[in-house]
């Protein structure tokens, strides 16, 4: 019994009861704040959003400037093409948002979490609604309680509509960037959608309802990775949201033209506002906690109250822990930012985005495959000459037609028999054959390098240069 | 599940799969709960590794635990619909076979009409249009490049379709036979019937002059007579050959097996065997109407 050994089991047998291990969700109503933090966040809301929703409506070039075409494998991004060769791009993209993550999150925390992602943003929008049906948190909670009325189903059968039909316009949009959006519009005013058009629409569109609307800070708490490794990220230089309890404690009401020094108290004046704002339901006075998803409002709200009362701001604030502990002031934490740990993450970051940039600006928009013919070796040409055969696959990814000369080197008097010039239309894989010719005299028995050179007529920066096998008898 | 030898192992593999998946809701269930005292917390489970790291009894939201009864239900869901309770084929009735046939349809009903678009056409007029064409060349790469080169030029053994020389016939008509039905090219082994190998150097050099290749004329002449016994059945008296039987003209210089001295010697003493595989069982009507009008095309054009 060494390694098993319940300490649950030592309570006296008697008074036991069957208690479950799971926990009800206890349903959290957030208060509405306003203030500095608050409006930063409902700008990050609109400027993500008028992204995602109008993206997909733009044109460029009598196309949809931004389609993900999955079926013909090309991803148009207003005037680049990419194709799955260009795959390392998004892996490139990827390494970016991983490391601008751990940068942003080491010198500011969860900014992430509170201000950009989906799950904050939708939560944001869906609590609005919900706040401009319902009213704020005290009559949410009285609604709740209050018995099945008209007025309360009314309510609720308003509210769920409306964050239906956001969540189905959310699908929508998603489903917008894999498939052009106009014919997804006129196919969905028509109810003619495709299966998987509609399976996928429903599909997004309930988990923007369900996780907005129902899950919100569960998915933080529960499902998100990111919040659980995230202090390790996180050091004693951070900026953190922060309750400054040398100044707030003793915590304790009073009223507004009282002394707290006569009464002994600190200046929490304990309204719990931080509380009733917080939209993952901690107490933030207790310190930094892994739900904590870095949203500021209980700043906001403190700062009011602060601001009601007459004590200067910042009982709630962003600071670090060397701050907070009193290693040094406020005032010099902007010195601790450049730290050697920001200093990395920020020069790899540069080092990282520079490639990203330069390679995607000096990106051939010529490809070309040489692939030698396997059923023969050889082939015996008029004159004596020694023939080999070759598939040159070419892929244009520019979205005009671009002619190309084939010239190939590595032996002696080579010649290459194909018409050139070699056009090949926008934005297509295109196969040639081409042969390639030898005097076969002076040249050693089998097998020789050469190498393809393909070079845009009209563009002489566009060049590719394709090794391959030229065998001899 | 023809597997199994007898039908008592699909009920004995069916039954422990739903007594298992019965089993894993029971211990969900068990598990959900415990005796505690009112206002107990349930603690740590008791295990502790590297000194202090211990595993907490934190309670998982209630939702969560109906996910793991979600699975269970999916599970029984799953196998009523899909194959998998011993030799039961599902509701669905779904198979890989299945799957796979479905995927054919479902190609040939979208590539078919573009392909079979071409069949009320004539195989000149196919023939000279650009985008069946462009099929036609990926057909071809596909189907025939292996042997006959990327570009239709052949090499040893395999003829160029680009030449203009034809061992079966250049008609539209020939060419469509040729891929239905495949050809077998038979050059008898003539070694020990012409003679000694005096003899068959003499026809060899006949074969040689025929071609306008440089030859002795003396043993051309020679070989002349020899030539009207044993070849003239197939090749003809003036060498010309017979596209009936696929017999290769011999005076055009071009060459299957090789037109050097040796290579004509080797032809003849052992004779040649080739084969062009039939291609009905695998190209439909459409494909090989296209096809016909690719190599069609092909014929007789200048090399660029």
């Amino acid at each position: 019994m060494s390694a098993i050994d319940r300490p649950s089991s030592a309570a006296p047998a008697a008074d036991e009861i069957e208690t479950s291990l799971y926990e009800v969700r206890k349903k959290i109503y957030p208060r509405a704040v306003s203030g500095w933090f608050a409006r930063w966040r409902v700008a990050l809301v609109i400027a993500t959003q008028l992204v995602f929703y109008g993206l997909p409506w733009l044109s460029w070039n009598d196309r949809q400037a931004v389609l993900f075409d999955l079926v013909s494998r090309k991803f148009y991004i207003f005037g680049m093409v990419l194709w799955p060769q260009d795959f390392i791009f998004l892996t490139v993209l990827l390494i970016i948002s991983a490391y601008a993550l751990f940068l942003f999150t080491t010198i500011a925390g969860r900014l992430w979490c509170g201000y950009a992602c989906p799950q904050t943003v939708y939560t944001e929008m869906f609590m609005w609604i919900e706040r401009s049906i319902e009213g704020d948190r005290v009559q949410r909670m009285r609604l709740d309680q209050s018995p099945l009325t008209a007025r309360k189903f009314g309510l609720k059968a308003l509210k769920h509509g409306v964050w239906i039909a956001v969540a189905l316009w959310t699908g929508f949009t998603f489903v917008g960037y894999f498939t052009p959006i106009t014919t997804l519009a006129s196919s969905f005013a028509n109810w003619t959608l495709g299966p998987w058009e509609t399976f996928w629409i429903f599909f997004y569109g309930f988990a923007t309802y369900g996780n907005a609307g129902w899950m919100r800070e569960q998915v933080c708490k529960y499902m998100c990775p990111y919040a659980r490794f995230q202090s390790v990220m996180f050091d004693a230089d951070t900026l953190v949201i922060t309750y400054d309890a040398q100044r707030g404690e003793p915590r304790g009401s009073r009223g507004r033209k009282a002394d707290p020094q006569a009464l002994g108290l600190g200046d929490c004046v304990d309204c719990n506002i931080c509380v009733q704002v917080c939209p993952t339901g901690i107490d933030i006075r207790q310190g930094l906690q892994y739900e904590c998803i870095g949203c500021a409002a209980c700043i906001d709200g403190c700062d009011q109250v602060m601001d009601k009362m007459g004590y200067s701001r910042g009982l709630i604030r962003y600071s670090t822990e060397n701050a907070v502990s009193g290693k040094y002031a406020d005032t010099e934490i902007r010195r601790h930012v450049l730290r050697p740990r920001v200093l990395i993450y920020s020069a790899l970051l540069a080092v990282i985005v520079i490639a990203f940039i330069a390679g995607l600006l000096l990106r051939s928009p010529l490809k070309v495959d040489v692939l030698r013919d396997r059923g023969a070796m050889m082939r015996d040409a008029p004159g004596g000459q020694i023939e080999n055969v070759y598939r040159l696959q070419f892929i244009n990814t520019d979205e005009v037609p671009r002619r190309y000369a084939v010239t190939v080197s590595g032996l002696p008097g080579l010649q290459v028999i194909v018409r050139q010039p070699i056009e090949v239309a926008p934005a297509t894989t295109q196969a040639f054959p081409v042969s390639v010719r030898v005097d076969p005299a002076g040249l050693n028995p089998g097998s020789h390098t050469i190498e393809f050179h393909i070079a845009d007529v009209d563009r002489a920066d566009v060049q590719a240069h394709e090794k391959s096998r030229f065998f001899v008898r | 599940m023809s597997d199994f030898v007898h039908d008592g192992w699909s009920f004995y593999i069916a039954i422990i799969t739903v007594v298992s998946l019965l089993a894993c809701a029971v211990l969900l269930k068990a598990m959900s709960t415990r005796k505690l005292a009112p206002g107990e917390k349930p603690g740590t489970t008791g295990h502790t590794w590297d000194e202090d790291l211990q595993e907490w009894h934190n309670p998982l939201p209630r939702w969560w635990m109906w996910l793991f009864y979600i699975t269970i239900v999916f599970a029984f869901g799953y196998l009523i619909l899909y194959p998998g309770l011993g030799a039961y084929p599902g509701y669905l009735k779904w198979s890989s076979q299945g799957q796979y046939q479905d995927e054919q349809q479902q190609a040939a009903a979208t590539f078919g009409p573009i392909i079979d678009r071409f069949l009320k056409q004539d195989v000149t007029a196919v023939a000279a249009n650009p985008e069946a064409r462009e099929i036609g060349q990926r057909l071809f790469l596909n189907y025939c490049a292996q042997c006959h080169g990327s570009d239709a030029g052949g090499s040893r053994g395999y003829p160029s379709l680009r030449d203009g020389d034809w061992l079966h016939g250049g008609t539209p008509e020939a060419i469509r036979t040729t891929i239905i039905g495949g050809r077998n090219g038979v050059m008898p082994a003539l070694g020990a019937a012409l003679g000694g190998s005096e003899d068959v150097r003499d026809v060899v050099h006949h074969v040689l002059s025929l071609a306008g290749r440089t030859h002795d004329g003396l043993r051309a002449q020679r070989g002349k007579a020899k030539f009207a016994t044993a070849c003239v059945a197939c090749h003809g008296a003036d060498g010309k050959g017979n596209q009936q039987i696929g017999a290769p003209n011999l005076t055009d210089d071009v060459w299957l097996h090789g037109g050097t001295e040796a290579a004509i010697t080797e032809t003849i003493v052992k004779g040649r065997m080739n084969q062009m595989p039939a291609h009905k069982d695998f190209l439909d009507a459409g494909k090989i109407h296209l096809l016909t009008a690719y190599v069609l095309g092909l014929s007789g054009q200048p090399r660029p």
